[in-house]
């Protein structure tokens, strides 16, 4: 059975057409990523999908409840992490967690024991009886993760849950994020803005653009729907030309999307041992001092240039303010 | 028990625990209603035309300064309200199967909870200082109550306009906007045999001024209780309207996100 359908869901604010069609759907027990750069249009799917707000058309079914008809039934059915912590930070991680276990209907000796269970889980147990304003962004972030788990939902909503976290802070988010898939039983549905994130924990990835659904499935199977591998070329000096360097390269035989990031040409080949020679040869010609040359085969960074004909990081920059992209 | 009381007895435990935890604002909370006490009483004690029939300027002013407290401390609730909303909880609640009444009446629930307690540290002052409630447990009673109400009408319309504008620096200047006015519109310092005409006249539309008459009824005269009876009734009535208006601005919100 599918934990979550969506289908030609829209949604607009404003002067934004935040959802323009978007469908797929979630099996029970799986892990799927919504990918895309910020303002594609994943958090307002989520927040169509956990009731916060209504579609303007299209319907979603969450744990087989629909959102808009049933949106009382699909509350107690989910647990939902938004991107920004819900902690009340005036009160202890375990008083943030008993209230929320309360509002489910839990009560006594059950919840207290789930409570406890789930602190452990988290690795909150010591810090459970503080209050939770001292606590670091990632102990906030497993707080809310715990939050969200406290009445045993059977779908759980991670949007965004490591963005603003160190590097090192979200890498133990993402196995704490595998270990819960798995006890907890859980179909996740997960929003990122990083490919390496998607990558990781999700079964099967969708790709967000504008407000669509460009492509789905495995991150492998994405991969290699790609044929071939990325070569980039680091030039040394550009001298302002970096546009011929890319019209050398895309002139060559087999050469495609390619684009520039900062120094670097990328291009996408059917063989990078084969084609780097040429490549050099080309670009020597014509001037352009390489610095240096890589090879590697295909990332969901290359998936997304694919499909959307535009460049992730380039995208998610427009959208991204500064203190953001600073916190990064 | 419905789930909305539920709900809300959870919700204003919540929130009072929090306050609990600050040191400070405990501390304005007890002092700063005696300051204006003791400040105003000494100031105009010398001036026995103020006090209207009462036989100390601070037996006056005792029931007026309980009742400028509670409704300061109504205009000023939503802020607990925009830091909610800022810090996300509100959002948290309503993907959870929470009472959407009670997200509101909480913090109303609270606002009136916090004037009662305010109410009975005044009244225990003023007592020191020599007033007595001529109205006895009823009287006591009356004040909690035109405390606890008048506190709840500005709550109402405090979160409210949190609830529209979202935004700490929109609800400080609301706040002023409303309290001053509103405090120099009502018989709290003085009685209103002394007010020029056209702001008696509207003082009486006040619904400050009816909670200061409903408590200073109840101390000073401590008899009469027809009229105070109909004041409570009308600050019922506007906590009504009130709470209604915030339960709008609340669909108001989430229709928004």
């Amino acid at each position: 059975m599918d934990a979550i359908v969506a289908e030609q869901l829209t949604k607009r604010y404003k002067t934004v057409q935040a959802l323009d069609g978007v469908s797929f759907s979630v099996r029970d027990g799986e892990v799927f990523a919504l990918l895309g750069p910020n303002g594609a249009g994943k958090s307002t799917t989520v927040r169509v999908l956990t009731t916060l707000t209504r579609p303007d058309s299209g319907r979603a079914l969450v744990g087989g409840e629909d959102v808009v008809r049933q949106p009382g039934r699909v509350r107690r059915a989910i647990g939902y992490v938004a991107q920004d912590s819900g902690v009340d930070w005036e009160a202890t991680g375990r008083e943030n967690m008993l209230l929320q276990g309360r509002i489910h209907g839990m009560a006594g000796r059950p919840l207290h024991a789930r409570v406890d269970e789930l602190l452990g889980l988290v690795g909150l147990d010591e810090a459970a009886d503080r209050i939770a304003r001292g606590y670091s962004g990632g102990m906030k972030r497993r707080l809310d993760i715990a939050i969200g788990l406290v009445h045993k939902p059977r779908v759980l909503f991670l949007d965004e849950p490591t963005t603003g976290l160190d590097p090192e802070a979200r890498a133990a988010m993402w196995v704490e994020v595998e270990r819960l898939a798995r006890q907890e039983s859980l179909t996740i549905l997960l929003t990122t803005h990083y490919l390496e994130e998607a990558d990781r924990l999700a079964e099967r990835v969708a790709i967000v653009s504008r407000g669509r659904i460009v492509v789905e499935g495995t991150p492998e199977a994405l991969k290699a729907g790609l044929h071939g591998e990325s070569v980039s070329v680091e030039l040394r000096d550009s001298d302002g030309r970096l546009a011929e360097a890319v019209q050398v390269v895309q002139a060559l035989d087999g050469a495609d999307e390619v684009h520039v990031e900062g120094r670097v040409v990328r291009a996408r080949v059917p063989n990078g041992a084969q084609a780097i020679p040429t490549i050099l040869s080309a670009l020597d010609g014509r001037g352009f001092p390489v610095a240096s040359v890589t090879t590697a085969r295909p990332s969901l960074d290359d998936v997304y240039l694919h499909y959307t004909g535009r460049d992730f990081a380039a995208e998610d920059e427009e959208h991204t303010p500064v203190a953001r992209a600073w916190g990064r | 028990m419905p789930q909305v009381l539920r709900h809300t007895g959870w919700m204003v435990v919540r929130q009072a625990r929090n306050l609990m935890r600050e040191p400070i604002w405990i501390a304005m909370m007890v002092i700063q209603p005696m300051i204006w006490l003791l400040l105003y009483g000494q100031l105009f004690s010398k001036v026995t035309a103020l006090r209207g029939g009462a036989s100390s300027y601070v037996e006056f002013l005792t029931p007026g300064i309980v009742c400028m407290n509670a409704f300061f401390g109504g205009t000023w609730s939503g802020m607990a309200m925009i830091n909610d909303l800022d810090r996300h909880v509100v959002d948290r609640f309503l993907a959870a199967p929470a009472s959407r009444l009670a997200i509101v009446l909480s913090q109303v629930a609270r606002a009136g909870i916090t004037a009662i307690l305010q109410a009975l540290i005044l009244l225990l002052v003023g007592l020191a200082l020599g007033v007595r409630v001529h109205g006895g447990v009823l009287g006591w009673f009356v004040v909690c109550a035109a405390s606890a109400l008048l506190a709840m009408v500005f709550s109402g319309f405090s979160n409210g306009v949190a609830l529209l504008l979202r935004r700490e620096a929109s609800m400080i200047a609301t706040a002023n906007f409303v309290g001053l006015p509103l405090m120099f519109l009502s018989s709290i310092l003085l009685s209103t045999a002394l007010m020029p005409g056209w702001i008696s006249a509207i003082s009486r539309f006040n619904p400050v001024n009816w909670g200061v008459h409903a408590a200073r009824n109840a101390v000073v005269v401590g008899g009469d209780w027809g009229p105070t009876g109909e004041f409570l009734l009308f600050l019922v009535a506007a906590t009504a309207v009130t709470c209604a208006f915030a339960t709008w601005t609340f669909r108001a919100y989430q229709r928004s996100i």
